[in-house]
């Protein structure tokens, strides 16, 4: 029995047929990346094992328990949260409030969950702006509330969409530091990337998709040296600099 | 330590504030003659009609353009309960709310359940007012085709009938500073964060672990509770109820306007939109004569005039200012 | 329930069929509307009912003949569009839904109660001796001005068709409802779109008001139980889907007249609203589909 498995999901919209079969699985305190070109079915992976989507087959089994088809709320519940790719955050609430409302999923009183809250936006660095009004912040800022939002609701996994997409250098290493801080309290972590390097350097393990079909999964170096992954994606050699 | 945006200071200046205008209230209707507590009065309904149709639109978003229905079914409930059962008015005030909160529960449990949102939510419940008003013609006019009268019984508390309209001026304040205190409770709590959530995006609220449909109903069904009890107020006020002004489109706008005007997803604004709408139904009245559609000429010059102006309302606008709300946030 | 003969169920099809024409077109204009600007037009029925005003008013007046005013009501009630476009509608565009829906409803409040403090509440009906006459279509006895409100309909129908169709304008119209983005990347000017979508729209609405004031009661109400049914119509079609506004138009006449043929006066209205409720929550992408804002 596996922590987090994903069996044979099949998904299909209309004519278009998004993921097939899909199986993988996620050992606990894993990083796991996910990679693919555009339209690989990455997203839709994720809407699937968060609620959002039914698949037409298989099924999506956490800590031994079957969760497909459960509703998104549900499953937070259970422990798995997410982010959005395009940032979704309460725009006219603050900073604050954005993050307390994560809270109360596990909390009930407001004095708690707004420790909490406060607490995670300490780890995330948005401490500062916890009084700004969610909708004034910047790209890079809103990506550190998405997350910031996810780990309040205190997840045993995170599933993170694309959270790098959109930022400079400097914001992008922020973000690292962020995720490697959550991975270091024993979150168990699946990220969505398209920028290689944060892939290469935060993934123990990456998966790669490619027009919904699992075409390779392995270490970063593996996968950098898969002639079926450079076909389709990568497009050259791919050198991992830099120590992990 | 509590992270508000107003030190101690200001907290006690409020309070002082708020004990003078409470008196200032208490003690008013004794200077001033009927026809200005009526005024007053029928600002303070709806004032709260308001606040309870915010609960539902500004706070869990979900504008609805049909609160008649619950209006209504309030107004004919103790109505009809006191016509027909000779159930006492008081008692048909909790039964009024309790068919308010079952229309709400079924209405709010298939538009949800079924994900009406935005201006299809607001379609449906504009369609449901109607129905309800269609319903209510059929069974109602041919029997009371001028609308139903209650009885004049007197002049008492326990009829709920009074000849001075001081009483009942009193029961409106009592109603709505209970729905100003409720709603503050609320608005800082989770539920209140909640329904804002859903508000925002009800998407992200969902994944973050709000039950989205169970806290829809719960809006609604409170809302629509509240709605109806102003109902049997307003008919026990004006001692008739007629399918036209309980379950009309007018009333519908009338309601979801005060908190346009002075600002929804705020406390004062539905109050402050309340009394400037019968503030404007009177002056009207008094210029243009007793023509009754004319106020709803006004009604929708204004809400033209609101929605492109100042969609914030007053209030909304206030707090855009004093908070610095990023009005091109992304 | 009355059980109908068969004599009067040929009837309702017929005379709902024609009636259906009407729907029709003012359903085209309130689709075209929701499918170019995203806005849904409740202010369609009080349009339609200043169309009606305008031939009562010209023929009563003026003695112009009904269907010559139509070159009168179709274009003012175009520049009306123009000018609600202009003034009212393009401030909220960016607005969210429900406050753009409820300007239009600011607006119809506005302008049904001009209507009645200025016309009054009396019904009002034309009285035009050559149009008094109907004929026997086999069983059937269809009346004059049911059948040209009908003839006229599909005419304009097509029209509009035709101009979406066929010319440049009108492609740049369906190019901006499908892709506003991708239309404005193109070259499209969309301000020229958004104001002759809207006017193409009211221009609908206000000759159909045309064409019933004949048979129909004109009164400052009259367009509130045509928009409600156009709303039905056009969710039924599918938002924004031209073809689906003008089959389900006739598709609902059919039905309401069907309907109204079982049953008694306020049930029919009743129905409409169950139906439109119904579409709402089971089918919101109508009959025929089409993207809808859920």
């Amino acid at each position: 029995m596996g922590f987090l498995e994903v069996d044979n999901i099949t998904k299909t919209f209309g004519g278009l047929v998004a993921l097939k079969d899909l199986s993988f699985e996620v050992k606990e305190g894993e990083i796991v990346g996910i990679i693919g070109p555009n339209g690989a079915g990455k997203t839709t992976l994720f809407n699937i094992m968060t609620g959002f989507y039914r698949p037409d087959q298989g099924k999506v089994i956490f800590r031994g328990e079957n969760i497909t088809g459960l509703r998104p709320y549900q499953i937070c519940k259970k422990g798995i949260a997410r982010t959005f790719q395009l940032t979704k955050p309460f725009a006219n609430l603050s900073v604050l409030e954005n993050v307390k409302i994560g809270a109360y999923n596990r909390v009930s009183s407001d004095k708690e969950a707004q420790e909490e809250a406060l607490a995670v936006l300490e780890l995330v660095g948005l401490y500062e702006r916890r009084n700004e009004i969610a909708s004034c912040l910047s790209v890079g800022h809103r990506k550190n509330l998405e997350l910031a939002r996810a780990l309040a609701t205190k997840p045993q996994v995170l599933l993170l969409d694309e959270v790098m997409s959109g930022l400079n250098p400097k914001e992008t290493n922020e973000i690292i530091m962020s995720v490697r801080k959550i991975h270091m309290k024993g979150i168990t972590i699946l990220l969505v990337e398209h920028v290689m390097r944060v892939i290469m350097t935060l993934a123990q393990r990456i998966i790669v998709l490619h027009f919904g079909i699992k075409i390779a999964e392995g270490t970063p170096k593996e996968i950098c040296e898969d002639p079926k992954v450079i076909e389709a994606y990568l497009g050259d050699r791919y050198e991992i600099a830099g120590s992990e | 330590m509590e992270e508000t945006w107003e030190g101690k200071k200001p907290g006690l200046k409020k309070t002082v504030f708020g004990a003078l205008i409470a008196i200032a209230l208490i003690v008013l209707p004794h200077f001033l003659g009927d026809y200005l507590i009526h005024v007053i009065t029928m600002g303070l309904l709806f004032g709260y009609l308001g606040l309870a149709w915010n609960l539902l639109g500004g706070y869990a978003g979900q504008f609805s353009f049909g609160h008649a229905a619950f209006f209504g079914i309030g107004a004919y409930t103790s109505t009809l309960l006191q016509i027909h059962h000779g159930v006492n008015p008081w008692l048909g005030l909790f039964f009024s709310g309790l068919a308010g909160l079952l229309l709400g529960l079924f209405i709010g449990f298939l538009c949800f359940r079924y994900g009406l949102k935005g201006p299809y939510f607001a379609l449906a419940m504009l369609a449901f007012a109607e129905m309800l008003r269609l319903l209510a013609t059929q069974w109602m006019s041919l029997r009371y085709p001028l609308g139903i009268s209650i009885p004049l019984k007197g002049d008492s508390f326990a009829d709920f009938q009074f000849r001075s309209k001081i009483p009942y001026y009193y029961l409106c304040l009592i109603l709505t500073a209970g729905l100003v205190y409720l709603m503050r409770f609320i608005e800082r709590r989770k539920t209140g964060l909640y329904f804002k959530a859903i508000r925002e995006n009800d998407d992200a609220a969902e994944a973050m672990g709000v039950d989205v449909f169970r806290y829809k109903l719960i809006a609604m069904a409170l809302s629509a509770f509240l709605t109806a009890m102003g109902g049997t107020f307003y008919a026990q006020y004006y001692l008739i109820v007629e399918e036209e002004s309980a379950f009309g489109t007018g009333i519908s706008v009338a309601i979801l306007l005060g908190p346009l005007v002075g600002g929804v997803g705020t406390i004062g604004g539905p109050i402050l939109g309340g009394f400037v709408l019968e503030f404007l139904s009177e002056v009207t009245r008094n210029l243009l004569g007793a023509y009754s559609g004319v106020h709803l000429m006004i009604y929708g010059a204004l809400l033209v005039f609101v929605i492109i102006f100042m969609p914030n309302g007053i209030f909304g606008g206030i707090k855009v200012l004093v908070k610095k709300v990023c009005k091109y946030g992304g | 329930m009355t059980i109908p003969g068969a004599g009067v169920v040929l009837q309702s099809i017929v005379n709902g069929l024609l009636m259906g024409g009407v729907y029709s077109l003012i359903s085209v204009g309130l689709t075209l509307i929701f499918g170019v600007m995203k806005i849904i037009n409740f202010a369609h029925g009080s349009i339609m009912m200043l169309g009606m005003y305008i031939t009562y008013w010209l023929y009563v007046l003026l003695g112009v003949d009904p269907y010559l005013s139509l070159f009168m009501s179709i274009p003012s009630l175009f520049l009306v569009g123009l000018i609600l476009q202009k003034f009212l509608i393009s401030p909220v565009m960016g607005a969210p839904e429900h406050n753009q829906l409820l300007l239009t409803l600011g607006i119809s409040l506005f302008i049904e109660n001009l209507a009645l403090l200025v016309w009054t509440p009396n019904f009002r009906s034309l009285e035009i001796p050559y149009l008094k006459k109907a004929f026997l279509l086999g069983p059937v006895m269809v009346t004059v001005p049911k059948v040209i409100a009908f003839v006229f309909a599909l005419v304009l129908s097509g029209i509009v068709y035709f101009f979406l169709k066929k010319t440049d304008l009108g492609r740049g119209i369906r190019a901006a409802s499908e892709e506003r983005e991708g239309a404005m990347a193109v070259g499209i000017n969309l301000k020229k779109v958004f104001y002759v979508a809207f006017g193409i729209g009211t221009a609908c609405a206000g000759a159909a008001g045309t064409l019933v004031a004949p048979f129909f009661y004109v009164n400052p109400q009259a367009g509130a139980t045509f928009v409600i049914t156009a709303f039905v119509v056009v969710v039924l079609g599918g938002m924004g889907n031209f073809m689906g506004a003008f089959l389900g138009g006739l598709i609902v006449g059919l039905a309401e007249s069907l309907g109204a043929a079982f049953m008694p006066g306020q049930i029919k209205q009743f129905i409409i609203y169950v139906i439109f409720v119904l579409v709402l929550l089971f089918k919101p992408e109508g009959l025929f589909g089409r993207n809808v804002g859920r």
